[in-house]
């Protein structure tokens, strides 16, 4: 086994770092009237680009510095962890039911069901999907629910393209056809005996999407597209660090290092999960 | 003995090939022209069938019910929608998008005007995904088994889980603030006196031989484009080391180290043209994804293009031109999948020789 | 005069330590053929591929040196050593079907030695390569040069092969199973053709192989191999008249013959087995010992 097998193989101390830091962050999201050390909406102008903790010039209590409207940039981060873990869950989740449904009815019918779900999913993937999203959310009109709508309807391709591959594997091997000379139904084998070989495979992408919602949902407010515009949001947070990039870097750092941190958790535990669940690699 | 054997192997199949390619080519095209009639449908499904009246949102506040009336007609509103349709889709093949209401110009003459800037940052994107992503395959292919490998799979790993968005902030914090040597917003800078005639300035100005104003569009056009390269060229690196390596355990490779070539040379040789087949396929389908990336990097860059555009667009609620936007983009994917195709049938010597 | 191969005490292992060649010693004159005999696994093809210096990277040498017409190999530069496995041996593949890269002509793929690494011109090679497909009785060179692997059968493959393999005129060739994975008809032809090309080229040839009825026809010397162990190591009439080793004799009896095909196929006495199993042990025994 070569050292790069070897490194993928090493699902502990990635799992452990991946899902302690999501885990620090949702606990802090759900926690945040609590831990947030401010009150995130609070403007002071008097407060206005402190700079963090370490630096000359920061005040006790704003630990992350303050933004140009003298918001603290730690509590906003808190809270805008909510609404980025609401849209990572629900939207993920949404695309996941639509997505792992539909893929799994093509890939194991085939046909007929096949060639539509595929015509389908190719239109979709003809459509730039970042465009696609704030279009999405430009008409159905900003809010929690469009922008869940909107991650959804985008990219449950994803899951449809995986699992319809994974289960027209499946459907050929002789478990399947063992199971249909025993007289099960079809939509019975679908559900005993497909279904539960692409978990792992659901599994995983359900972890990586809701990274990818996440920073969906952070380029929609980044374009000042989500919510509305006083609650704050990751894009949000980090379009207000892009414009003053040249007086308080600190706004723009950040929000990025929390959601690369996010971002690669997400893709991290996904894998690892995967490891995990899949009986070949275990 | 032997000419019995001859007969066998030499089989004229030449009119075969060209018929296959033929044959492969027009099934492609008509799924292609399906896949845009589709995107067609969405897209107007989306925009008329949405909340809201596309008129109240095309007029200024205050307009009378008269001009609401008026435009109803002029737009074809007051039919069916199936009828508004047909009568829309007939015009977009005519190449008549409509006018842009925020900017009160031919919508096919905006996006032209547009495009070449977004293909230039997409393929300057694509040549450096393919170059960092096939240098890193293949030394890691080289030094397989070893910490540069295992180097080569942490940073290709990192490059992929981290999207374009992200990258191109920290290109903003690293080279536009830290250590200032790019520009960190627009195409050029306004000062320049650009004496281009098409709107593809960078590679016009490598015509002209301007390098000086090269030097000055790549400046703006270099860390947009890193950050829509970097996740490409992880899944290059990835996809083409792991079949570099499966191609280099075969015989003809062997045969070819037993020759006296070195191990470079048997990588660069034998084993990359046929490697790279799988990986080109799916290329393809990922360069469609960082066009799409480009829509939100351009905004995130100030980069006029046509990403940028489109954004504006939707702040806009300028209808004619999101639509007119979203189509030329899915032209341009579904392009890009049939020439991916075609050059896979083309390279593939089993798909080429019957 | 030097030999053309010498191999002495050379012993490799697998990471988990255990020995695929056990402190192997060979000789192969100029002009030789050496047969290579043994059951799969028994290490016949390490051997080759350890002179050629393409053993699979899981495989280490551990000891033992290889002198190739008196040049230690161990000795040279990666670069140098390739270089003088590259102009001095060749390789005769086991698959041919897969020996030849999918996506280059015949042409370029014969060729590419003799123009890149001993620095021939291009027509020079040319017609050195149609020489040799003559020789290799292929009638229609203008067209298999032209062609793609896949357009071609097994057999022309090899013959393909076979002529790239002495074009060079390398002195020593390892010809590893090289009818195996063709047809019982061609499998004739192609070892006839090697036997006349060895004749007429002088080339001495490691011909690794589990068929004895294949050694008897080509080699003037057996090497017998069980488990990476050189067994036996006779001249091949005397070898076929009167074998030493008990294992040797298991070999012969396991070989199917015509006159007595049922008969024929015992499998190799347990008795056998044990006396092997003992003599592996002894030397590992004595290998273990000065290696701690």
């Amino acid at each position: 086994m070569d050292k790069a097998r070897m490194w993928r193989r090493g699902v502990s101390p990635r799992l452990w770092l991946a899902g302690g830091w999501l885990l620090l962050a949702l606990l802090a999201a759900i926690f945040a009237p609590l831990v947030a050390p401010q009150d995130p909406l609070a403007q002071d102008l008097m407060l206005e680009r402190l700079p963090p903790f370490w630096l000359d010039g920061a005040e006790p209590g704003y630990w992350l510095g303050t933004d140009s409207l003298g918001r603290d940039l730690l509590s906003r981060l808190i809270f805008g962890g909510r609404i980025a873990f609401i849209v990572a869950f629900a939207a993920a989740i949404a695309a996941c039911l639509v997505g792992s449904t539909l893929g799994l009815i093509a890939g194991y019918f085939g046909g007929w069901a096949d060639r539509i779900i595929s015509r389908i999913v190719d239109i979709w993937m003809a459509f730039p999907p970042v465009l696609f999203a704030i279009l999405l959310v430009a008409v159905l009109g900003t809010g929690l629910s469009s922008v869940i709508l909107a991650i959804a309807i985008i990219d449950w391709t994803r899951f449809c393209r995986v699992i319809r591959a994974e289960a027209m594997g499946q459907s050929r091997m002789d478990y399947v056809e063992n199971a249909r000379i025993a007289g099960y139904g079809r939509i019975g084998i679908m559900l005993r005996e497909v279904l539960p070989n692409v978990v792992p495979s659901i599994v995983a992408l359900l972890s990586l999407e809701m990274g990818i919602a996440v920073i969906v949902e952070a380029i929609l407010s980044f374009v000042n597209l989500s919510i509305s515009a006083d609650d704050p949001t990751w894009g949000g947070i980090i379009a207000e660090g892009r414009l003053s990039i040249h007086q308080a870097w600190w706004v723009l750092v950040f929000p990025l290092i929390t959601l690369i941190l996010t971002v690669l958790s997400f893709s991290q535990f996904g894998e690892a999960l995967k490891a995990r669940f899949d009986p070949v690699l275990r | 003995m032997t000419a019995r054997i001859f007969h066998r192997e030499y089989e004229p199949r030449a009119p075969a090939k060209i018929y296959m390619l033929l044959q492969r080519f027009l099934i492609r095209l008509a799924t292609m022209l399906i896949t845009l009639f589709g995107v067609a449908v969405v897209v107007f499904v989306v925009i008329r069938v949405a909340p809201g009246d596309p008129i109240a949102m095309m007029l200024p506040p205050g307009a009378t019910d008269a001009d609401i009336a008026r435009l109803r007609a002029l737009y074809g509103l007051d039919k069916s929608i199936v009828e508004q349709f047909f009568i829309w889709l007939s015009g977009v093949v005519r190449g008549d998008f409509g006018t842009s209401i925020s900017l009160r110009q031919d919508v096919l003459g905006l996006v032209f005007n547009r495009l070449p800037a977004t293909l230039e940052l997409a393929i300057v994107a694509l040549v450096m995904a393919v170059a960092i992503g096939g240098v890193t395959a293949i030394l890691g292919a080289r030094e397989r088994g070893t910490a540069v490998e295992a180097g080569i799979d942490i940073a290709s790993g990192a490059a992929l889980s981290i999207p374009d968005f992200l990258w191109g902030l920290v290109l903003i914090l690293l080279f536009g603030v830290l250590v200032p040597i790019f520009d960190i917003s627009g195409r050029v800078s306004p000062q320049l006196d650009l004496p281009f005639v098409t709107q593809f300035y960078f590679f016009e100005s490598l015509l002209r031989l301007r390098f000086d104003l090269t030097w000055d569009l790549l400046k703006h056009m270099l860390m947009p484009a890193v950050a829509l390269a970097l996740p490409l060229a992880a899944i290059i690196s990835q996809l083409l080391k792991q079949s570099l390596k499966e191609v280099l355990d075969l015989d003809y490779v062997v045969l070819a180290r037993v020759k006296g070539f070195s191990e470079t040379q048997v990588i660069l040789r034998e084993a990359l043209k046929n490697a790279a087949l799988p990986t080109l396929t799916l290329v393809g389908v990922q360069f469609t994804f960082l066009i799409g990336g480009t829509v939100i990097v351009e905004r995130l860059f100030s980069y006029e293009g046509l990403g940028n555009m489109a954004i504006d667009a939707v702040i806009n609620r300028d209808l004619p031109l999101i639509q007119g936007i979203v189509l030329v983009f899915a032209l341009l994917f579904v392009l890009i999948n049939l020439a991916v195709d075609m050059m896979y049938a083309l390279l593939n010597p089993r798909l080429r020789h019957g | 005069m030097s030999a053309c191969l010498d191999i002495v005490n050379l012993s490799a292992v697998l990471p988990n330590g255990q020995r695929v060649l056990r402190s192997v010693s060979l000789a192969v004159q100029p002009g030789e053929v050496r047969a290579l005999v043994g059951e799969s696994g028994a290490g016949k093809t390490m051997i080759g591929k350890a002179v050629l210096g393409v053993l699979p990277s899981s495989v280490r040498i551990v000891e033992g040196d290889m002198r190739l017409e008196g040049e230690d190999l161990g000795k040279l530069r990666p670069k140098a050593r390739r270089t003088l496995i590259g102009a001095r041996t060749a390789l005769i593949p086991q698959d041919p079907l897969t020996a030849l890269n999918p996506s280059r002509r015949i042409g370029p793929q014969m060729t590419d030695r003799l123009v890149r690494i001993l620095g021939w011109s291009a027509e020079r090679a040319d017609t050195r390569i149609r020489q040799l497909l003559d020789e290799v009785q292929i009638r229609d060179p203008e067209r298999v040069l032209k062609s793609y692997p896949h357009e071609l059968s097994g057999g022309m493959r090899q013959r393909v092969l076979i002529a790239a393999a002495f074009a060079a005129e390398p002195r020593l060739i390892v010809a590893d199973e090289p009818t195996t994975a063709l047809d019982v008809t061609v499998q004739k032809q192609i070892l006839r053709l090697i036997a006349q090309l060895q004749r007429e080229h002088g080339t001495a040839i490691l011909f690794v192989t589990h068929d004895l009825g294949v050694v008897a026809k080509i080699s003037q010397k057996v090497s017998v191999l069980y488990a990476g162990k050189v067994v036996e190591e006779a001249e091949t009439a005397a070898l076929f008249a009167a074998p030493r080793h008990p294992y040797t004799r298991a070999l012969m009896g396991a070989t199917p013959r015509y006159t007595d095909p049922f008969a024929s196929l015992k499998p190799v006495d347990e008795a056998v087995l044990a006396g092997l199993a003992a003599e592996i042990a002894a030397v590992d025994q004595a290998w273990r010992q000065p290696h701690g």
